[in-house]
């Protein structure tokens, strides 16, 4: 039995450790460790409920609209309030830009250069000089379009500031809606970045992903994983004060073992058999869980804590919302849709399928009408949940507020956690994480070089940023192991 | 080493006082000759990070971030950007180039220190024999041998979103994990891709630090404050002040904190232009100050310590905020109102300046 270990993985977000044991080069166990901790959570407590969608956005300066979107939810919904359509929409916008600006990101600089040879240069390398099969002339064009991603996706973040402010961090996301008001000219300059991003969608990035697809096509049998898939649903299509049964973009839904079934969010626990957290923290629904971090917890070795859905281990992601929502085009993939391959063609579907739908909702402003409603904390004690799908997966904060306007509890559960969080139960009853599940089995063709298990980790997207940011409110227990 | 532009003239640029379109396109040629003539390799590390300092630097617009990337900055290695992992990563990108170049290659810092739990809240790597490296070990082990560090956003600058209270990791500011070698702070949460561009070009093209204020800053971005140039500072001295979010007037009741932030966001807008933080109709969040992001983001200010004159350094606020003679935001306005600054204007002459 030898182990390879992967640490740091890099091209993702975040601190992330990969350990696998091999046999005759097959893996046959994995364990994938978050390694950087902040503890967002605990800075949220004491503080007013109002800097949440500030201070939560910075959990992932990647994907911070999804935090801003999550946390702003959970405050109309313990505020009891909801924005008129313009607020929506714009929420909406905002969030559908940077779906654009995350999946290309993502595929091309986070994903391609395991495909993809890049120039002979820094920080091209040094690299895993492994199993790159594309012809030099498509190898070629791929760089280009490495390139011109780099604009696409800046681009994507500029279309963003025309209704959020700023990007990263955005500022107009306010309880009640946003605070930019909507005019014409922004709605077309708008549209203009649309239409540019649009193309290079789908005829830069569509078309790379089926070229590395055809070229790879044995990594649609690769890295299959629990097959198991949960969305929250996204992008509210109509008003109405019930968040979760209103109507939107990505319908909610689970798929276990086999079944399409209703989303239940009362079977959510966090688990931490296997987390740097004590034992009798573990179980609990998130808006009343908290944990107490345990640093040298025998049997423990990651950061992230596990969701599971009524036990299970849940993939989630751009794959479980497709296969969710039943996409003609990823259903017909059958069970190579459950692959790496898989994984970026449902992405990248997806966000042709976001830009098509987000010049549907710009056109539907209404310049000079409001943007926001008038909103103040409630007087008793309250909690707030908000869902939603992040560019990466389902991704719900659970906010609980004191009767005197301070923020008591605040837990994010995020799709990293989901997909990278580590195993739960000891011996014949353990339930590996997805990530982990989804090394398992894998062939590494040369230890030396195992660059097929950084290409089953980066076709989940992960967000370590996202995935560690789990709180102990016993202070005491950090400073045991702290050497001050 | 570049003759052509005199350092005169670069400040100038920087600081947004010349006629430049677009500061990266401007410099661009000229850090490139720096590099090819030997200027020092940079390397680019992580700890207690967002990303979101990386992801503003890929929106840098002209030259589109390629150029950057591929031809300006010799970008040995990058968390987020790199093709090599794990132990390629570390001992080749990070440490052999860091042992080849001692005191002759710039470190750039992205995200906070911690140093809590044996500073095992992040661990960026591991040894041979399996022992973590943690990130306040890497920083010591190459920060010392740095010719300079750079850090890019609040957190490594001042500790900024980690190191807030109760500090659960115990994260530091690089300036207090490294002694002993030149630092400069870009902060700003994350910082607009132009102050890293422009204080990456400055080291290049000058082999020398920028002129900086008490907190580190580099003067050329970091000199004015926000409320003197806000596109909203009409409502400001016409006493108008917005009650809600979508409003005209001054973003002050709602918590801004524009009296207190230094940066050139105002003019030099972000994202390619395209809006800025007040110019969404949100508030400023003060993020490039030291105290970011202890004070209630959507409060107002109970004292704003400006004083009657308006423009104030960052020196002067340091000296203002340890000395007895702060005066309340009201004090600021009525002084405004008595030396006949401000006089009352209806409310519908007022317009709000155009982005």
């Amino acid at each position: 039995m030898a182990k390879i270990i992967v640490d740091p993985v890099t091209r993702i977000e975040g601190h992330l450790k990969l350990e696998v044991e091999i046999e005759d080069n097959v893996v046959v166990d994995a364990w994938t460790s978050g390694t950087l901790w902040r503890g967002m959570e605990l800075i949220m407590q004491g503080r007013d409920p109002r800097d949440a969608e500030q201070i939560m956005q910075r959990i992932c300066g990647v994907c911070p609209t999804a935090h801003a979107t999550a946390g702003i939810l959970a405050l109309d919904d313990a505020m009891g309030i909801e924005p008129p359509p313009n607020g929506r929409i714009i929420r909406n916008l905002i969030f559908g830009s940077n779906y654009l600006q995350s999946h290309i990101l993502h595929f091309f600089h986070l994903a391609a250069l395991d495909y993809v040879k890049g120039p002979d240069m820094a920080p091209f390398k040094p690299r895993y000089e492994a199993d790159y099969r594309l012809p030099a002339d498509i190898n070629a064009q791929a760089v280009d379009i490495y390139l011109e991603a780099l604009t696409i996706r800046r681009k994507a973040q500029e279309m963003l500031a025309i209704w959020g402010g700023k990007m990263p961090h955005v500022q107009a996301i306010v309880p009640g809606g946003v605070s930019e008001v909507p005019n014409t000219s922004k709605i077309y300059k708008f549209l203009a970045y649309l239409e540019e991003i649009q193309t290079f969608i789908d005829t830069k990035y569509i078309p790379t992903v089926k070229a590395v697809a055809g070229v790879y096509s044995d990594w649609f049998s690769i890295g299959a994983g629990c097959q198991n898939f949960l969305c929250y649903g996204g992008f509210p299509q109509e008003e109405g004060l019930d968040h979760v049964k209103k109507k939107k973009f990505f319908d909610s839904g689970v798929y276990v073992r086999g079944q399409y079934k209703e989303l239940d969010i009362g079977l959510i626990t966090e688990e931490v058999t296997h987390s740097w957290y004590a034992d009798d923290t573990g179980g609990n629904t998130p808006d009343v869980a908290v944990v107490t971090a345990d640093a040298k917890k025998k049997g423990a070795y990651s950061w992230i804590k596990s969701p599971r859905y009524n036990g299970e281990a849940m993939e989630v992601g751009p794959l479980a919302r497709q296969w969710i929502a039943k996409n003609p085009d990823v259903l017909a993939l059958g069970d190579k849709a459950f692959s790496v391959m898989g994984r970026h063609f449902a992405r990248a579907i997806e966000t042709s399928q976001i830009a098509k739908a987000m010049k549907e909702w710009a056109l539907q402003l209404q310049p000079g009408q409001p943007v926001c409603t008038p909103h103040e904390l409630p007087k008793k004690e309250v909690v707030g949940v908000g869902l939603c799908e992040g560019s990466r997966g389902a991704l719900g904060h659970w906010h609980r507020i004191s009767s005197d306007g301070r923020t008591m509890v605040y837990n994010a559960v995020v799709p990293t956690t989901w997909n990278s969080g580590p195993r739960t139960g000891s011996g014949a009853a353990t339930v590996r994480g997805p990530m982990e599940e989804a090394i398992v089995g894998t062939r590494v063709a040369d230890p030396s070089n195992p660059v097929e298990l950084v290409r089953i980790i980066r076709s989940m997207d992960p967000c370590y940023g996202c995935a560690i940011h789990v709180m102990t409110p016993n202070k005491k227990t950090i400073s045991q192991f702290a050497i001050n | 080493m570049s003759s052509k532009l005199s350092r005169r003239d670069f400040l100038k640029m920087c600081a947004g006082s010349a006629a430049v379109i677009s500061l990266s396109s401007y410099l661009a040629p000229f850090m490139k000759e720096a590099v090819a003539a030997g200027a020092p390799p940079v390397i680019w590390i992580q700890g207690a990070s967002c990303t979101g300092c990386s992801i503003s630097l890929l929106n840098t617009v002209h030259p589109d971030i390629k150029e950057v990337l591929t031809k300006v900055i010799s970008l040995t290695y990058h968390p987020n950007i790199s093709a090599a992992a794990g132990d390629l990563a570390i001992k080749e990108a990070i440490y052999k180039v860091a042992e080849t170049n001692p005191k002759n290659f710039f470190l750039v810092v992205e995200g906070a220190v911690p140093t809590g739990a044996e500073g095992r809240f992040c661990m960026v790597g591991e040894t041979e024999n399996g022992e973590p490296i943690v990130f306040e070990k890497l920083i010591k082990d190459i920060g010392s041998k740095a010719k300079a560090i750079i850090n890019f956003g609040t957190c490594s600058a001042y500790g900024g979103i980690p190191a807030t209270s109760p500090n659960p990791t115990d994260c530091k500011p690089v300036s207090k994990v490294v002694k002993n070698v030149p630092i400069i702070n870009v902060p700003g949460c994350p910082p607009h891709p132009d102050w890293m561009v422009g204080t990456i070009a400055h080291v290049l093209l000058y082999n020398d630090l920028p002129e900086l204020d008490s907190f580190g800053r580099p003067k050329m971005f970091f000199e004015r404050i926000i409320h003197d140039n806000c596109q909203r500072r009409q409502y400001f001295d016409n006493a108008i002040f917005a009650k809600t979010f979508g409003e005209m007037g001054c973003m002050l009741e709602l918590g801004c904190k524009g009296p207190y932030a230094h940066c050139d966001a105002t003019t030099r807008l972000w994202n390619n232009g395209n809006n800025w933080c007040v110019g969404c109709g949100g508030v400023c969040i003060g993020c490039t100050e030291p105290q970011f992001p202890a004070w209630p983001m959507y409060e107002r200010m109970p004292d704003m310590p400006v004083g009657p004159a308006t423009s104030v350094t960052a020196d002067q606020i340091g000296l203002v905020l340890g000395g007895a003679t702060a005066l309340g935001i009201a004090g600021h306005l009525a002084g405004n109102i008595i030396t006949g600054r401000i006089g009352p204007k209806k409310a519908d002459e007022a317009k709000e300046g155009e982005a």
